[in-house]
């Protein structure tokens, strides 16, 4: 058994790709030993910005001879069909074997093929893993890129050390032929470094200062970067993100403290954590009070000649232009009030069919006002108003221009320091959550009025000029925006018909949607709802009698259902259902009615089953009727639970489909009743199973 | 390192090279180096890569190495010569090597070295960061270089221009001068950089310049006459197309191009239409691309076997 290195050096590759790069060179790899037959005790790939390494442990120095025989056509077939078995399988006519089947003398094509050198597979593996790399983008350079042919990498791509035991693995791609040579860090060492094979490539490269594990410059950075902090009496803020992207941006990665100034501590902490963290990389430390102060940690690349002090105070003077930049912005947008930036919004289109974004606030704010005023949401309708007609101003303010992550948040500050309400503040911050599942749903009833009157004119809008999301197209994520509403809705508690919801969001002059977009609500109820462990069909049974649209009765409706369906007397009882279902279907005249009166003016006597359902659905019926009306769904369950028993001894003891006419409809009808008493609660028919 | 020093003068250790220094030692590495020494392009521009020396000849299959400083224009970064850092007229050093060596990343850092920043003092890195121009329909893969955090340098290898794929590929550095300068002469303030090593400063040079135009970008310029300048720059640009002259055509779109940045720093361009301005720019430019290819594409297949458009 045998050891394989392989390294692939490039230019640097992007930090964000390196991770996914390493699993398909794995795969790519694996793949293409497996078609050779081989396999690898154990692969192991690592990264860094110029290298994508892979070792492969155990492999054979050859890969194993294969014999194969094919059964061919008997011994004086007609030369065309022996001729056609000999070119199928490559061999000559002369190279075929004769043996005896069932005494017959039959041709045999005996295929032998001799075990390969495991070097020479690997030799055509390489270039092929390099063409087939699945890049995210790839680029051309250099002399070859004069055709749009040439080989394409993720950057330039500078060396291959290929080397299996002690031999190296000759290839060539593009201008690039495989040596023992690679390179060490680009700083710190000089000139080529031979590699022996895969004992010594991790710690030869580690002596010219490259740290090829990822996953050791990872754990350098992750206890480093603490370590700096803690040296400083501070705390850091741990950043995983940021611990994997600078890991991705250095071969010998040395965490440092920096200082910046106080002053820029006005500035919004989320302003400050976005300049830091996504513009320079940089982590940000906490004081032991848990506030954030002013210092961060950056990683550099290097073991600086005096320890780093030239790097820090680099870094510290970029970091300060860019808080001077932020604290400039932060200042200048409050020179202006909300309300003035607020008439900017007349230049920005929402979307060329529905106006600008001025258009759509004042159709937010009326929106807003009148889900207060209508009681849906128990906010204050002026308040709603004021913090729907502001909620979009920061758009066009330096801040959100420079940081559009920061959008209401931005607008939330602004409001505070205008000494606005707070309701108005909060709600001007918080109106677009939530965004996406998981995400916090507002509860502050201003809030919930602004955030939902914001979704419900996005999603009716866009529907109405056809503008509907298909299969993974959601340009205007109007998903999103029905599972906010949804979540909205369902987590506060909000009593309203959807259907009055999407009138009063309805724009003038658009098409006629209404219809689509209940069932789009439908269906995003159904993924919304999935999370929380219920079934869509248990939805789709409810939907059928839950007709306005109320969906907090709807989903406990749904939930006791659930609950219901799963208990021994919920699955007998639908098994009844379906049975009674089924002879309907198959029996009923159209004419057969549910009449209890009919019933209890029977023409003849019941049998004792009989009679004991028809008790039993005088009982039951009007409780489960009442117990809707209270919304008591449990107890609606309950009264239907009461039913399983006679249901059960009806069909064991009693004939439908008596000789006698009267006796069959009477029955017939019985069953209709037991159909509609369930059907006061769900449709059982639309469940599954 | 290695890297090869320039012939000219020696590189300042000292950390003190003056604004001027700096850039006649980049000329003098560069032109050792093998590239011809342009002057900047005599028009207002956005970005070194406007330059004639940058798109057009990144087309085609020709070597093509040259070097030059240009100034840019940015109307909107204009702060009336309040700001440190921004500026609406400041410097980039535009190097364009085609095919790209296969040393290139070893040249660019020779240049670092050139002007004096040492690698193992300050931590030089290659960021992912891939440029696009629309209103040129160009992209390509790249790096912005940062030292000790700062990004100092776009480093490009063109994948298209004017829509056509770069056959074979250039690589571009542009360098931004001032900051740079700053880094190197370690001043907080872009007006502070000393020019010349003999006590001129920048601001004494630039600072009034600043000054007059953004009152006049912001202030002052008659929209009515940006507007039709647009508009006559454009008829122009297609003029000279309908008559095959696609470098004069190419000189309109990028005025048109400048005149459209004027408009937008004087506010007067709302967001619908600022996309329909820049897309009638995109298609000035691109036609002139496409009108350079079509004057030369016969020539270059002749002369390069195997070359075609």
């Amino acid at each position: 058994m045998t050891d394989f290195l392989l390294e692939i050096l490039s230019e640097e590759i992007p930090a964000r790709m390196q991770a996914k790069a390493r699993t398909d060179l794995e795969k790519l790899f694996a793949a293409q030993l497996g078609d050779a037959g081989l396999k690898s005790e154990d692969i192991t790939v690592y990264s860094t910005p110029r290298r994508l390494a892979l070792i492969a442990k155990g492999l054979p120095v050859e890969t194993e001879a294969v014999s194969e025989e094919a059964k061919g056509p008997p011994e004086g077939a007609p030369d065309q069909a022996v001729d056609g078995f000999c070119r199928k399988n490559g061999v000559t006519r002369d190279q075929l074997e004769v043996r005896h089947v069932k005494g017959r003398p039959t041709y045999f094509a005996v295929v032998d093929t001799p075990g390969r050198a495991t070097r020479d597979v690997l030799a055509e593996a390489i270039p092929a893993i390099i063409k087939a790399f699945p890049w995210p983008k790839s680029q051309r350079w250099g002399d070859a890129s004069a055709t749009t042919e040439s080989l394409r990498w993720v950057r330039p791509l500078q060396g291959i050390v290929a080397i299996f035991g002690d031999d190296l693995v000759e290839c060539e791609i593009g201008d690039v032929a495989s040596c023992y040579d690679t390179v060490g860090h680009r700083f710190h060492h000089d000139g080529a470094i031979t590699i022996g094979g895969v004992d010594d490539y991790v710690e030869k490269l580690r002596a010219c200062h490259v740290i090829v594990d990822h996953a050791e410059r990872e754990a350098i950075i992750r206890e480093g970067a603490v370590k700096a902090a803690a040296d400083a009496g501070l705390a850091l803020i741990e950043d995983e993100g940021l611990v994997i992207e600078n890991a991705g941006l250095t071969e010998w990665p040395v965490p440092l403290l920096g200082r910046f100034d106080e002053a820029f501590l006005d500035v919004p902490e989320e302003v400050i954590q976005l300049t830091t963290r996504i513009n320079q990389k940089y982590f940000v430390v906490r004081d032991d009070a848990g506030k954030l102060t002013n210092a961060f940690v950056c990683t550099a690349n290097i073991a600086a000649h005096d320890g780093g002090k030239a790097i820090v105070a680099g870094n510290e003077k970029v970091l300060a232009a860019r808080l001077a930049d932020a604290k400039f912005f932060w200042e200048l947008d409050q020179k202006t009030m909300l309300e003035q930036h607020a008439e900017k919004l007349k230049d920005i289109v929402f979307h060329e069919k529905l106006g600008t974004v001025a258009d759509k606030v004042e159709r937010v704010a009326k929106l807003a006002r009148w889900l207060c005023e209508e009681g849906i949401v128990k906010g204050d309708a002026d308040m709603a108003e004021q913090a729907a007609c502001l909620c979009k101003a920061d758009l066009v303010t330096e801040m959100v221009g420079e940081f559009p992550e920061l959008q209401g948040l931005m607008g939330g500050y602004y409001a505070e320091k205008e000494g606005l309400p707070t309701e108005v503040s909060d709600a001007i911050r918080d109106h677009y959550k939530p965004v996406g599942q998981g995400d916090n749903v507002p509860s502050a009833p201003v809030t919930v009025a602004v955030s939902l009157a914001d979704k419900l004119d996005t999603l009716v809008g866009f529907f109405q000029i056809d503008e509907k999301p298909t299969g993974s197209k959601d340009p205007f994520a109007l998903r999103r925006a029905a599972i906010g509403i949804l979540s909205l809705i369902l987590n506060n508690d909000i009593r309203v018909s959807i259907r009055d919801l999407i009138t009063a969001a309805a724009h003038e002059g658009g098409l006629d949607a209404g219809r689509d977009i209940a069932t789009f609500f439908i269906d995003r109820l159904k993924v919304q709802q999935k999370d929380a462990g219920i079934k869509h069909d248990m939805i789709d049974a409810v939907v059928v009698v839950e007709t306005d649209g109320d969906n907090v009765r709807m989903v406990n409706r749904v939930k006791a259902l659930q609950s219901f369906v799963e208990t021994e007397d919920g699955t007998n009882l639908l098994a009844g259902y379906k049975r009674a279902s089924n002879i309907l279907k198959k029996e009923a005249p159209e004419d057969v009615v549910a009449d209890a009166d009919a019933q209890k003016a029977l023409s003849y006597t019941p049998e004792k089953a009989e009679a004991g359902l028809i008790a039993a659905l005088d009982s039951a019926e009007p409780k489960a009727a009442a117990a809707i009306t209270a919304e008591d769904f449990e107890g609606a369950m309950a009264a239907l639970a009461s039913l399983r028993g006679p249901i059960d001894s009806f069909f064991e003891d009693v004939t439908v489909n008596d000789a006698d006419p009267v006796k069959r409809e009477a029955r017939l009808g019985l069953l209709m009743r037991v159909r509609n008493a369930v059907h006061t609660v769900a449709d059982f028919s639309k469940i599954e199973g | 390192m290695g890297n090869a020093q320039p012939a000219g003068q020696p590189a300042q250790k000292s950390g003190k090279m003056s604004f001027q220094d700096m850039i006649l030692t980049l000329h003098n590495y560069w032109s050792d180096h093998g590239c011809l020494i342009l002057q900047s392009y005599d028009m207002e521009m956005g970005a070194g890569t406007f330059h004639t020396a940058t798109t057009l000849r990144a087309l085609g299959p020709e070597p093509w190495n040259a070097a030059f400083v240009q100034p840019c224009r940015r109307p909107t970064d204009g702060r009336y010569g309040d700001n440190p850092m921004r500026l609406q007229h400041y410097y980039q050093y535009q190097v364009i090597l085609k095919p790209s060596p296969a040393n290139l990343q070893q040249l660019y850092l020779g240049s670092l070295d050139a002007i004096g920043i040492d690698p193992l003092l300050h931590d030089i890195r290659f960021v992912e960061d891939d440029w696009e121009s629309p209103t040129l329909g160009a992209w390509g893969l790249g790096w912005e270089v940062w030292c000790d955090g700062m990004e100092v340098t776009q480093f490009t290898y063109f994948q298209q221009m004017g829509g056509y794929d770069c056959k074979p590929v250039a690589g571009e550095l542009t360098y931004g001068l001032e900051r740079l300068a700053m880094y190197i002469q370690g001043v907080d303030s872009v007006y502070d950089l000393d020019f010349n090593g003999k006590g001129v400063t920048y601001g004494d040079v630039f600072h009034e310049n600043e000054v007059q135009q953004s009152t006049w970008n912001f202030e002052v310029a008659n929209t009515e006459t940006l507007f039709d300048l647009f508009k006559k720059a454009t008829a122009e640009c297609e003029n000279c197309l309908e008559h095959k002259l696609p470098l004069p055509a190419y000189e309109q779109a990028v005025k048109a191009s400048h005149i459209f940045n004027l408009l937008q720093a004087r506010g007067v361009i709302s967001v619908a239409e600022r996309q329909a301005y820049m897309g009638r720019v995109r298609d000035l430019a691109k036609g002139s691309c496409e009108a350079w290819i079509d004057k030369n594409k016969e020539r270059w297949a002749a002369e390069y076997e195997g070359w075609s458009v």
